[in-house]
């Protein structure tokens, strides 16, 4: 039916349909990158008649016949021009950059997968609201080990590495959950090695201070432990709702973000004994803050549910820089009309941050921001990244991004310098850069509005992995091994490099070949 | 034939020495008649009777084709086959031997006991101080008597030890019951065991056999001619007898079709042994797994469905008389095989009558054929038949029609439609695609297997068992007595001494018998199954209902004969699509579904068949066919969208032989879904059915189609469209030309399997050079290597554009294949790559 419709549509239009209904039919404007990405519109392929002996045939159009958001809109031609008003960027189905060719399916999880958490080099555990953690190999998709001990959801997860007295290293795993326990897990062995359940309330963050040997546990109340376990030290009752997050800063101190405000402790290790000091309160953010991440040892970021985005020195604590409404869309009001019909606070919400040494990343509602400390604003964005909310936010080397969202997608982004005359006016966001049809017309107005606002740099899909049915609730980036998401549709999935995938394996093949002697294969 | 079969025993002065065992080697011969166009293996056995002439009585098995070729080239695979039935008959009867030698050495022993007895008594009562000639006749008789045992006795011995010199023998395999399936079996060696184990001549542990009572053995031991001979069934153990069955099915099964398919059957099966490494791809793991089906042949140990099937096969008798005039020798190496006369039936009843009226002027000849046999006093088989120039057959209706020399009714038009060699085994003779009538070849005794594409036929072709329902006597019984008269010299020539031939009307065809001259010879009475009645409409035509309904309580599919016949000549004889399949099996049941309970093979090869077909039918009908077949063989799924189950699952099987198997056992198609896909199914299947709905989870469907549209191509049932990446290459148009002159399924499945070996072996060979995958030396580049790959796979391998990912996607599976290890199996990587699709219509 959609197949039939879209088939309809895309003679009509002679053009090439998206995959996702959005991208403005007319090529005109589009900038020479996107040229390259979609090539023209329908056209026979010149050599495909010669070839096919086959005279009725013909190819119709490059398709991507079905849209995501919809799957019945597609019939009807006057809805799927409305919403391509709407701007989620798409790539065609050719992404020569993507490297991704390859994914292994893995199945164990029996609720959402919400964590994903890198041990060393090839393992990684995962956990969820099934309350089991299982620990992979990265690199072959195996299931190493099946952890059952906590009885409710997983809300935290922390790796835990110690060096033993006699120099081996052993890697932990601690675990919280729902049921206020606290697990430690050993990787090596995939035994639970103990349990802590003296909680009053499910602790909803871990965070392991290597340097001082303790690990802390946010709740409703913050404790510290040693590896054994002790408790050193349990603050007072905090708040009902709990530390949301925990950071270690310089000198001993930790930063935790309890709603709207951040309480900066400070550890003291005193001989009779550890003690934790409530050094400082900020309160400068406006709503409850989602995110918080260092950046160096001088420097650490917050975010919050309204688009607030905070940069502190670690030091004094003091505010750096802050940006308040740079992604607030009503800078685009007169612009873009349609777009704030169904704007919600959400959308604006900093789900997550991440950082290099240059700028922050944030995953702000549907879009990706980036901002340069130095300069303190925002160099390039992608206001509608997704068409849900980003859950999360990386860097990966070669300047790319990548995020994954509740849309169940994963992309693929790489920073770009915009090529561009000082003289010319600096188009604002997404829609000049994408070169739409009334933008270039509009971003003059809204240049001349918001000078500091302008980006310098773009980002440019490079890649998207479809594979889940549900929100990808996060992603592990392993360099050479690949990528692990993991999703509400309770699996996990590995992508790989396909070609890289083929050459380990002829790799392996031939070392094998070599041991048998080459006994097996007989000509 | 040279053997002598006389042992030392019978009539041997007293005095001398024990009597001697022979153990004869069998012999294998080819008996051929080139004018007649009737060739036959013959494989001699000897089996030991008591009761026989120095305790052995010959038996021969043979195959008989029409074709000499086929007996020639095939004669070490048949000498093979039927040593091993011959080796499970003989070990068979020197268990029933042994224990038939203990049964009797328990009556001599009684019977000296009584002997000795009244001796003493006589003894006593005797006062006269010399002996009565009573007295002397007793103490002789005792005197027999004990020399009876202690020669017994030594036949034990011998018998026993039998296994055990011939085991010396490198290739000796003595055949070995599997253990668990026949616990009688079991206890009755055990049993064998035990009394072994006491001394033969000293007392005997009655104990082991309680139900036997011994019997007093009179001193004038009975002429051999006064006993009926004992039936192949009682000579061997009746497990081991049934097993044998088994095995010659097995045998005529493995045998069909003409010779060069058989041929090239096994010519193509060496090959595939050979592409261990790259035969999991394409080819059919029933045929990969070859070594199945040899071990039940070895072991002939059937007792699952497969031996309900053969039940079924043995059930209905074909009561086959053969009047044999032939020539007689008596030691013959070559016996030119005449086929004067032979009555051919299915199993109708009225069968034996009809026989007699039209043979009534013969019987004055064969008679005394008859008595020149048994002058003779050779027991040697004799085979000879004879082709009579008149085809007997009966239209389906007769019931007391006298046979008309000529051929009538459907039942010719069916043998000659039929065109693969109808080869047996016993005495039958067949004709492959010449337009003799196979009838008149089948002339035979109720021991020969048919190969016949009718269900009576099937059915009629082994029986042994000696059912008969009461009704069923009755109604012969009317007819008996000529009957008798005609089967007389049937028994005597070949009946006595043929293989496999056994009395199921002992008593019946005894008494005729010996009215006329007291030689006891036991007629082949034409046996009819209980449910005989019901036979009697489709033995003309085959009526598909009573044919079931007749079948039924053989638990028979009628569908499961017509499709194991078509099967077994799907390379001959088919027909361009299913229907006519069925007609030309004689089955006009609506549906071929495949048989229940048959085996995996002849299913493999009838889904071959209509795979084929419809693949050919797809071919010609889409003309992105390519582009589809593309998909399938590069990896990416293929999923088919419609509305119809059946149209879809057609579509299905006819794409599915260009499925490239990912190293499980069965092959990554699903026929049918009908819940929206999820990655994971990519991951699993290659090619899918899904179907469309108008309700809103069949939005789903379409939705998640959608979302994934990436990895599949979806092939519109219902619209005729297809969405898939673009085909350039030149490899799918050979494969699949929509204008191929192929017309037959089964042709264009070998068509495309030659096709994708030789892609197999591009994919090997790209797959195993090292050089095309690591650097030659370390300090090569990686972008060197990658380009000799590409030039190896454009250059030596010449394929063009797509043509290329398809190999690499066959070496992916291939090395996939190869290096993991078998346990790890089932965790498919979903390989995909990123590139735009297009859609194609009509």
């Amino acid at each position: 039916m959609a197949l039939d419709g879209l088939a309809d549509l895309s003679q009509q239009l002679s053009a090439r349909l998206p995959k996702r209904p959005q991208v403005d039919g007319s090529a005109e404007g589009k900038p020479e990158h996107l040229m390259d990405l979609c090539e023209g519109p329908v056209q026979d392929v010149p050599c495909y008649t010669q070839l096919s002996p086959l005279p009725q045939q013909k190819v119709v159009s490059k398709t991507a016949s079905f849209c995501w958001t919809n799957p019945l809109e597609g019939s009807k031609r006057t809805e799927r021009i409305v919403t391509k008003k709407s701007s989620v960027q798409t790539i065609g189905e050719e992404q020569i950059q993507n490297p991704y060719t390859e994914l292994l399916v893995l199945k164990g999880h029996q609720d959402i997968v919400r964590f994903l958490v890198q041990i060393d080099d090839y393992r990684f555990a995962s956990a969820g609201d099934d309350g089991i953690i299982f620990l992979w190999n990265a690199q072959t998709g195996e299931k190493l080990f099946e952890l059952h001990g906590h009885t409710h959801k997983i809300t935290a997860i922390a790796p835990f590495f110690s060096s033993g007295a006699s120099g081996e290293n052993s890697q932990f795993i601690l675990t919280a959950s729902a049921d206020r326990t606290v697990i430690v897990w050993d990787c090596s062995g995939g035994k639970q090695i103990q349990k802590v359940s003296c909680f009053h309330s499910t602790v909803k963050c871990l965070t392991v201070l290597q340097r001082l040997d303790v690990w802390l546990s946010g709740g409703s109340d913050l404790c510290v432990w040693n590896r054994k376990l002790d408790l050193l030290y349990k603050t007072s009752h905090l708040t009902d709702a709990g530390i949301s997050a925990l950071l270690e800063l310089p000198k001993n101190c930790v930063v935790a973000a309890v709603g709207k405000e951040l309480i900066i402790f400070r550890l003291v290790d005193r001989p009779e004994g550890w003690n934790v000091l409530e050094v400082k309160r900020l309160d400068d953010h406006q709503d409850n803050i989602l995110s918080l991440i260092s950046v160096n040892d001088l420097t650490f970021v917050t975010g919050s549910h309204v688009g607030e985005l905070i940069v502190w020195d670690a030091l004094d604590w003091t505010k750096q820089a802050s940006e308040c409404n740079f992604w607030d869309t009503s800078l685009h009001n007169d612009a873009q009309p349609e777009i704030k019909l169904s704007q919600s606070p959400n959308e604006t919400s900093v789900q997550h941050l991440t950082s290099d040494e240059e700028c922050v990343f944030a995953a702000v509602g549907k879009g990706i921001y980036v901002y340069n400390l130095q300069m303190k604003r925002v160099i390039a964005c992608q206001k509608t990244a997704h068409d849900s909310s980003v859950l999360r936010i990386a860097k990966l080397p070669n300047r790319q991004l990548m995020s994954c969202s509740e849309d169940g997608s994963v992309r693929i982004w790489e920073l770009r310098e915009k090529q561009q005359l000082p003289a010319e006016p600096v188009p604002t966001g997404f829609f000049s850069m994408w070169g739409f049809g009334r933008a270039n017309k509009q971003a003059n107005q809204a240049a001349k509005k918001t000078q500091e606002n302008t980006t310098i740099c773009f980002l440019e899909l490079v890649g998207d992995l479809i594979g889940h049915s549900s929100a990808v609730q996060m992603f592990l980036y392993f360099g050479d091994l690949g990528l692990a998401t993991c999703s509400a549709d309770h699996l996990i999935i590995l992508w790989k490099d396909g070609e890289q995938e083929s050459r380990l394996r002829s790799v392996t093949l031939f070392q094998k070949l070599a041991q048998n002697g080459g006994s097996q294969i007989k000509f | 034939m040279s053997v002598d079969y006389q042992a030392s025993f019978v009539g041997h002065p007293p005095g001398c020495a024990y009597p001697k065992l022979n153990f004869v080697e069998d012999s294998k011969v080819v008996l051929g008649d080139s004018k007649e166009g009737a060739f036959a293996y013959v494989h001699h056995l000897t089996l030991y009777d008591l009761e026989a002439r120095g305790f052995v009585r010959p038996f021969c098995m043979a195959y008989i084709s029409a074709d000499e070729h086929k007996i020639m080239q095939q004669f070490q695979e048949l000498s093979a086959e039927f040593s091993k039935a011959s080796e499970c008959l003989k070990t068979g009867n020197r268990k029933a031997f042994a224990s038939e030698l203990e049964k009797k050495l328990k009556d001599l022993d009684y019977t000296r006991t009584v002997l000795h007895n009244e001796t003493e008594i006589q003894k006593k009562s005797n006062d006269k101080g010399y002996y009565t000639t009573q007295a002397i006749e007793k103490a002789n008789e005792l005197a027999s008597v004990e020399k009876s045992i202690i020669e017994h006795q030594d036949l034990l011995k011998q018998i026993r030890s039998y296994p055990y010199r011939k085991l010396k023998d490198s290739d000796f395999h003595p055949y070995e019951p599997e253990c668990g399936l026949d616990q009688a079996d079991g206890s009755c060696e055990q049993d064998l065991a035990s009394s072994e184990l006491a001394e033969p001549g000293e007392t005997h542990p009655y104990a082991h056999v309680p139900s036997y009572t011994p019997k007093l053995i009179k001193a004038k031991s009975s002429k051999c001619f006064d006993k009926k001979l004992k039936t192949l069934e009682e000579l061997c153990d009746v497990y081991f007898f049934t097993q044998t069955l088994d095995q010659l099915h097995q045998i005529e099964r493995t045998f069909r079709g003409d010779v060069c398919y058989l041929l090239t059957n096994q010519i193509s099966r060496a090959l595939l042994k050979q592409q261990s490494v790259t035969n999991f791809l394409f080819e059919d793991a029933s045929l990969l797994d070859e070594k199945a089906p040899e071990k039940q042949y070895r072991g002939c140990q059937r007792l699952s469905q497969d031996a309900v099937n053969r039940k079924c096969l043995e059930e209905l008798p074909t009561p086959k008389v053969v009047i044999s005039l032939g020539s007689y020798k008596s030691s013959v190496e070559c016996v030119p095989i005449k086929m004067e006369q032979e009555i051919e039936d299915s199993q109708d009843p009225t069968m034996a009558e009809s026989i007699t009226f039209e043979h009534q002027d013969n019987l004055d000849y064969l008679d005394a054929d008859i008595k020149g046999s048994i002058s003779s006093g050779e027991s040697i088989e004799v085979l000879g038949t004879e082709k009579s120039a008149s085809v007997l057959t009966k239209s389906e209706s007769q019931a007391s029609l006298p046979i008309s020399p000529s051929p009538q009714g459907g039942r010719s038009k069916v043998g000659s439609r039929r065109t693969v060699s109808e080869d047996s085994i016993e005495v039958l003779s067949t004709c492959p695609s010449e337009s003799l009538i196979p009838e008149d070849f089948k002339a035979s005794y109720p021991s020969a297997i048919n190969e016949e594409p009718y269900a009576d036929d099937e059915e009629g072709g082994l029986h042994f068992s000696p059912k008969l329902s009461l009704d069923n006597a009755d109604e012969q019984e009317g007819g008996s007595k000529p009957e008798n008269l005609l089967q007389v010299d049937s028994a005597c020539c070949i009946g006595k001494e043929s293989p496999g031939f056994l009395e199921p009307l002992a008593e019946l065809g005894a008494k005729a018998c010996e009215d006329e001259d007291g030689v006891v010879s036991i007629p082949p009475q034409p046996l009819r199954p209980p449910e005989q009645g019901l036979h009697g409409p489709f033995a003309g035509y085959h009526c598909p209902d009573s044919a079931s309904g007749g079948l039924l309580s053989y638990e028979l599919d009628p569908r499961y004969l017509a499709g194991s016949r078509d099967v077994s000549k799907t390379s001959l004889d088919e027909c361009s699509d299913t229907t006519s399949y069925i007609s030309s099996a004689a089955s006009t049941c609506s549906e071929p579904t495949p048989s229940p309970a048959h085996p995996a093979l002849p299913a493999g090869e009838r889904h071959k068949k209509k795979a084929g077909q419809n693949a050919l039918r797809f071919i010609r009908q889409y003309p992105f066919a390519h582009p589809a077949i593309y998909s399938l063989l590069s990896g990416r799924t293929l999923v088919v969208l419609g509305e119809d189950e059946a149209i879809v699952k057609k579509l299905v099987t006819a794409l599915s032989i260009f499925v490239p198997n990912c190293g499980g056992y069965a092959k990554p198609v699903k026929h049918w879904v009908t819940s929206p896909l999820h990655i994971v199914d990519f991951q699993k299947w290659k090619l899918i059915g899904l179907q469309r709905t108008a309700s809103p989870a069949g939005a789903n469907v379409v939705h998640a189609l959608g979302r994934y549209s990436r990895y599949v191509s979806v092939l519109d049932a219902d619209s005729k469209t297809l969405r898939g990446p673009l085909y350039r290459g030149a490899l799918v148009p050979r494969l699949a030309d929509h204008r191929t002159q192929i017309k037959r399924g089964s042709t264009y499945y070998l068509h495309v399997q030659s096709v994708l070996a030789q892609l197999c072996s591009k994919a090997f060979l790209f797959t195993f050079c090292h050089h095309l995958h690591l650097p030659i030396s370390e300090t090569e580049s990686e972008e060197s290597v990658v380009s000799r790959r590409m030039n190896f796979l454009k250059l030596h391998l010449g394929l063009a554009n797509e043509d290329v990912k398809i190999v690499q996607y066959l070496a992916e599976l291939l090395k996939l294949q190869y290096i993991q290890e078998p346990e790890r199996r089932g965790n498919p990587l979903l390989r995909f790559d990123y590139v735009p699709s297009f859609l194609y219509k009509i």
